[in-house]
C-alpha cells in the first residue's frame, strides 16, 4: 500500500517468480489431471482478482461477478460457432463485451450501497441465464478444428493451457499492482472506507468505481471465455451460475479481500481441494464442491474475517511499531514556515450565499439563509443544537440539493455540482463527527486530499507532507489513522482539507469532545491558517471560543439567520441571548 | 370479438392465477421480511430453508398420507403447516449457533463490517443447504402429489363457451397463506413476544435496556422467519415440482417483494409478494415461459434502481 518503488519492484519480481515456477512445474507435470488443476487454479485466481478490483477494495460485495466471466465465454463460444473466429480474437472481443456490460451494469447500480448493492448485482447473471436458455444456448460445444488447432487455441499438449493460464494469471496480478500502487487504489480504498468523506476530499467516486467495475469486467470476461477454450461446453449455468460468482467471492475472501495476492493464495488451496473431492466423491456425492466452498466461507468468516494473507503475515511479521512520542502541537503554529500558495484575488466577496432554503418533509431545516464571506476573513457561524448548521454546510459542499437559493462560489455557480467537483473548485472541509479512512496512515489520508490539486502521485504526497506540517501532524504520518487521540484526528482532517489547498475551507465544529488545552491548540492552529491567508468558516456551538476567533459572527436559529456582524454587537443582541440562554435571561439582563 | 373475448379470457386466467399465487408468494416475503425487519440481516440462505420446507412437506405428505382419517387430499397441505415448526427449530438453530455471531449486539457499532460478514456468512450456509440437498435428496425434480394438484373448479365468464379454470390445490394454498399471514400479523402486533420483537427491531439498544433479551428476540425472529417460508415453500410444493437448486430463484423473488415492500415492513412485504406473484404470471400473457424469472429480476431491478424504499416504504433507509 505504500508507494514505495522498492514495494512494487519486490512485488513485481515475485509475481516473474511466480510466474516462471509455475510454467516450469506445468511442463514438468505430465499427468493430465494435475495438468487441468494447473489450469484451473490460474483460472480462479484471475477471476478472484477480477472481483478483488471491485469488491475487495471498493468494499461493494458483487454477487454477480458470473455476468462478466458468462458473457467472455459466450461471446468466445458464438464467435467460434457461428462466426468461425479463433479465440484468439474472441478473447479480446469478449473483454470488451466485459467492459461494456461492467459500464451498463455499473452505471445505475452503483446508486446503491450496501446491501442493496450486492442484492441488485446478484439479479444480473441470473436474469442473463434465463435470457441465454431462451435464445438456445443450453448446451454449446466447441468445434474442434483439426486443420489448423494452434489457431483456434486448441492444443493436444494441456500444457499450452497452462502456459495461457499463467499468462493470463501475471496480467491479472499486475493491473492489480498497477491499480493498487496507484492514486486509482487509493481512490478506491478511500472510498471503501468512507464514500462521503473520499467524495467531499474531492475523489469522483462515481467516475472511480467505474473505472474500478470496467477493469474488473474485462479481467473476468478474459479469463470466462478461457475457460470455455478449456472446457469445450458452455452451459448457461455453468458460467452464469450462482457457483461461478461465489467462487470469485470466496477465494478471494479466503485469501484475503483487497490484497495483491490474496485472491492467488486462495484459488491454490481451495481449487485443488474442491477438485479432487470432486474426483473422488463426486459420482456418491454429487454436491461436493459447494459444500467446500459453504464450509470454507463461513470458517474464514468466524475464524479469519480478514483472510489469510493477514493471518499468516501478521503472525510472521516483527510486531507493528511501537507507538510513536506524543506530537508537540502546540509549538505548530512557530513551525509554520511554508508561505500558503498564493490564490489568483478575486475583488469582493469570495462565497455569496443567496436566500437558501433546504427542508426535509415538514422540518425547514435551513431557511432563507443570506450571507456572504469576503476573500481572507473567518467568518463564524454559531447557533443551538439543530439550528441548520450542519446541514448548510452539506448544502455548501454539494451533499445536498437546495430546495431554492443560490450559492456562488469565486464567480461560479454551487447549486448542483457534485461534492467532489465543489471540492475541485476549491472548497475543502472537514466533518463534525471526524471521517477518518481508519486503516489508512495519516499521510495516506491526507493524500486523498491532495491528489484534487496535484497531478502526479510524488507531488501529491509533498503536498500532503506539507499540509501535516502545517497543522503540526508531521511526525504522526505514519501512524494508522484508526489509533489517532480526537484532537489529532481533528488535527489530520484539517490536514486532509489543506492538503487540496482549498481556497475556502469549511470547519464543521472542529472543536467538539476536546478539552480546553486542546481547543487553545486548535484554535492556535486555524488562526495561523486564517492568517496565511485562507478563507475560513467555521461552525461551532461554544459561544467562546468563537469570540475569541471570528472576525464576523452569523448566528442561525431554526434554519434562520438571527443575527450577523462583528462578534461583541452579535453577543449582546437580545434575540441571540433568548435563543441561546432563554427568555428569563435576556429579561434578566435587559 | 372472439379475438378480444379469448384475450380477456386469458388475462383473467393470468390474474387469477396470479392473485393466488401471490398469496404465497406474500407470505414467503413476510418470512423474509420479518428476519430483515427485526435483524437488518440480509438471510441469502432463506431461499434453501424455502427448499427445505419443501422437501420436509414431501416427506411428512407421505407418512401423513397413510393415516386414514386424513387421506391423500388433506394430507400435503398439513405437511406444509407441519414443515413450519420444524424448519423453525432449523432456523432458530442456525442463529444461535452461526448467525447470531455476526449479528445482533455483539456487532452493535460496526455498521459496514456485520452486514458483510452476515451476507458473506448466510452464502456459505445456502452453499451447504444447496449441495446437501443434493446429496440427501438427489437431483430428480419431486413434486407434492395430491388429487387436487391436477383439478380446477370452472368459472364461466359471459361470453360463450369460455371460463376460467380455477386450480384447487393453488386456491386452498393461497386460503392458507393469507391465514399464516394473518395469524403472524396478529402476533406480531398484539402478543407480548411480538412487541418484544417489535422493540427489538426499532432500537436494539433502548430494548436492551428496557430488559429484553434483543439476542433471544433474534433468535426466534429468524425461526419464525424461516418457519413461515418453509410453510410457503410447502405449499408451493403442492402445485410444482422443485429439485435442490429451487432456492435461488426464490431468494430473488422473496427479496423483490420485500424490497418492493419497503425493507423494514411486514405489510409491505406480503403486498411486495402479491405484486411479484401477478407480475409472474402476467408476464406469461407477453413473455415466453423461460422469460417469467428474468421478467421477475428486471421488475426488481427496476424497483432497487429507481425506488430502494420499496412502493409501500414509508422511510427512506440510509445505506
Amino acid at each position: 500500500m505504500n508507494p514505495g518503488r522498492a514495494g512494487t519492484t519486490r512485488a513485481v519480481i515475485t509475481i516473474a517468480i511466480i510466474g516462471a515456477a509455475w510454467l516450469v512445474i506445468g511442463m514438468l507435470v505430465s499427468n493430465s489431471y494435475y495438468q487441468l488443476m494447473l489450469t484451473l487454479v490460474p483460472i480462479w485466481a484471475v477471476m478472484g482478482l477480477s472481483w478483488n478490483l471491485l469488491s475487495g477494495y471498493t468494499g461493494l460485495v458483487s454477487f454477480g461477478h458470473a455476468s462478466f466471466f458468462g458473457l467472455g465465454a459466450y461471446t468466445v463460444t458464438i464467435a467460434l460457432v457461428s462466426f468461425d473466429v479463433t479465440p484468439w480474437l474472441g478473447i479480446p472481443l469478449g473483454m470488451l463485451v466485459g467492459v461494456a456490460a461492467a459500464a451498463l451494469i455499473g452505471y445505475p447500480t452503483f446508486r446503491l450501497r450496501g446491501h442493496y448493492f450486492a442484492l441488485a448485482m446478484l439479479a444480473y447473471p441470473l436474469a442473463l441465464l434465463y435470457v441465454f436458455e431462451w435464445l438456445g444456448y443450453q448446451e454449446v460445444a466447441l468445434p474442434m478444428k483439426r486443420e489448423a488447432p494452434a489457431r483456434y487455441m486448441q492444443f493436444v499438449d494441456p500444457r499450452a493451457y497452462t502456459a495461457i493460464a499463467v499468462a493470463l494469471l501475471i496480467l491479472a496480478l499486475l493491473v492489480s499492482l498497477a491499480v493498487e500502487r496507484s492514486r486509482f487504489g487509493m481512490s478506491l480504498l478511500a472510498i471503501k472506507q468512507n464514500e462521503p468523506a473520499a467524495e467531499a476530499a474531492g475523489i469522483d467516486t462515481l467516475r472511480w468505481k467505474m473505472r474500478a467495475i470496467m477493469v474488473s469486467g474485462a479481467l473476468a470476461a478474459a479469463v470466462g471465455g478461457f475457460y470455455a477454450v478449456v472446457l469445450l461446453v458452455v452451459t448457461p449455468s455453468s458460467v452464469f451460475g450462482m457457483l461461478t460468482s461465489a467462487q470469485a467471492l470466496i477465494v478471494t475472501l479466503f485469501g484475503g479481500a483487497g490484497t495483491l495476492w490474496g485472491p492467488l493464495i486462495g484459488a491454490a488451496v481451495l481449487i485443488p481441494l474442491s477438485e479432487t473431492l470432486r474426483a473422488e466423491l463426486g459420482d456418491v456425492i454429487p454436491g461436493i464442491q459447494g459444500i467446500v466452498y459453504g464450509v470454507a466461507i463461513i470458517l474464514v468468516i468466524l475464524l479469519a474475517p480478514e483472510g489469510v494473507f493477514w493471518r499468516v503475515r501478521d503472525r510472521f511479521s516483527p510486531t507493528p511499531a511501537q507507538p510513536r512520542k506524543v506530537p508537540d502541537v502546540a509549538g505548530a503554529s512557530q513551525r509554520v514556515v511554508i508561505p500558503r500558495p498564493s490564490a489568483p484575488a478575486i475583488p469582493g466577496p469570495i462565497l455569496r450565499v443567496q436566500s437558501l432554503s433546504k427542508s426535509f418533509g415538514g422540518l425547514r431545516a435551513v431557511e432563507n439563509v443570506t450571507f456572504e464571506v469576503q476573500q481572507g476573513a473567518l467568518l463564524g457561524i454559531i447557533g443551538p443544537n439543530g439550528a441548520g448548521k450542519t446541514t448548510l454546510f452539506n448544502l455548501l459542499n454539494g451533499f445536498l440539493l437546495p430546495d431554492q437559493g443560490q450559492i456562488v462560489f469565486a464567480g461560479t455557480d454551487l447549486v448542483g455540482l457534485k461534492p467532489n467537483r465543489i471540492c475541485r473548485l476549491g472548497v475543502g472541509r472537514t466533518f463534525q463527527t471526524v471521517r477518518p479512512f481508519a486503516r489508512m496512515s495519516v499521510l495516506q489520508n491526507t493524500v486523498i486530499g491532495a491528489y484534487v490539486a496535484e497531478p502526479t502521485s510524488a507531488a501529491a504526497f509533498a503536498a500532503a507532507q506539507e499540509a501535516l506540517e502545517r497543522v503540526g501532524l508531521a511526525d504522526r504520518a505514519e501512524a494508522l489513522a484508526g489509533g489517532l487521540t480526537s484532537k489529532e484526528l481533528r488535527l489530520m482532517e484539517l490536514a486532509r482539507a489543506l492538503a487540496g489547498r482549498p481556497r475556502l475551507l469549511l470547519l464543521d465544529e472542529p472543536l467538539a469532545g476536546l478539552g480546553s488545552p486542546e481547543i487553545a491548540e486548535l484554535l492556535a492552529v486555524i488562526r495561523s491558517l486564517s492568517g496565511d491567508g485562507t478563507t475560513i468558516v467555521i461552525i461551532e456551538h461554544t459561544m467562546q471560543a468563537m469570540m475569541r476567533l471570528a472576525d464576523k459572527l452569523m448566528v442561525l436559529d431554526h434554519g434562520r439567520v438571527l443575527a450577523s456582524g462583528q462578534p461583541r454587537e452579535v453577543t449582546s443582541d437580545p434575540s441571540v441571548i433568548e435563543a441561546y440562554l432563554g427568555k428569563r435571561w435576556s429579561a434578566a439582563r435587559a | 370479438m372472439s379475438g378480444l373475448a379469448a384475450l380477456t379470457e386469458s388475462f383473467l386466467q393470468a390474474l387469477t392465477a396470479g392473485l393466488l399465487v401471490g398469496c404465497i408468494y406474500g407470505l414467503m416475503c413476510l418470512g423474509l421480511g420479518l428476519i430483515f425487519g427485526v435483524m437488518r440481516v440480509i438471510n441469502f440462505a432463506q431461499g434453501d430453508f424455502l427448499m427445505l420446507g419443501m422437501y420436509v412437506t414431501l416427506y411428512l405428505a407421505a407418512a401423513l398420507g397413510g393415516v386414514a382419517v386424513l387421506g391423500p387430499v388433506a394430507s400435503p397441505f398439513i405437511a406444509a403447516i407441519c414443515a413450519g415448526p420444524v424448519l423453525f427449530v432449523g432456523g432458530y438453530l442456525l442463529h444461535r449457533l452461526l448467525v447470531s455471531r455476526v449479528t445482533g449486539t455483539r456487532v452493535a457499532g460496526i455498521e459496514g463490517d456485520g452486514h458483510y460478514a452476515q451476507l458473506i456468512l448466510t452464502l456459505g450456509v445456502a452453499l451447504i443447504l444447496e449441495n446437501g440437498g443434493l446429496i440427501l435428496f438427489g437431483s430428480t425434480p419431486q413434486s407434492v402429489r395430491t388429487p387436487l394438484s391436477a383439478s380446477a373448479w370452472e368459472i364461466p365468464l359471459l361470453h360463450e363457451g369460455s371460463a376460467i379454470f380455477v386450480n384447487k390445490a393453488r386456491s386452498i394454498a393461497a386460503l392458507i397463506s393469507i391465514a399464516a399471514a394473518a395469524s403472524l400479523y396478529w402476533f406480531i402486533g398484539r402478543s407480548r413476544l411480538g412487541k418484544a420483537l417489535r422493540a427489538a427491531a426499532d432500537n436494539p439498544e433502548a430494548a436492551t435496556y428496557m430488559g429484553i433479551d434483543v439476542d433471544r428476540a433474534h433468535r426466534i425472529a429468524f425461526g419464525i422467519g424461516t418457519g413461515v417460508t418453509a410453510v410457503a415453500g410447502g405449499l408451493v410444493a403442492t402445485y410444482s415440482s422443485f429439485q435442490p437448486y429451487v432456492g435461488l430463484e426464490f431468494v430473488i423473488i422473496m427479496y423483490a417483494g420485500v424490497v418492493l415492500g419497503g425493507m423494514g415492513s411486514m405489510l409491505g412485504a406480503f403486498w411486495g409478494g402479491m405484486t411479484i406473484g401477478l407480475v409472474q404470471q402476467l408476464s406469461s400473457l407477453v413473455l415466453s415461459p423461460q422469460l417469467q424469472n428474468t421478467a421477475i429480476f428486471v421488475v426488481f431491478l427496476a424497483i432497487m434502481l429507481m425506488r430502494p424504499q420499496g412502493l409501500f416504504g414509508r422511510r427512506a433507509e440510509r445505506t
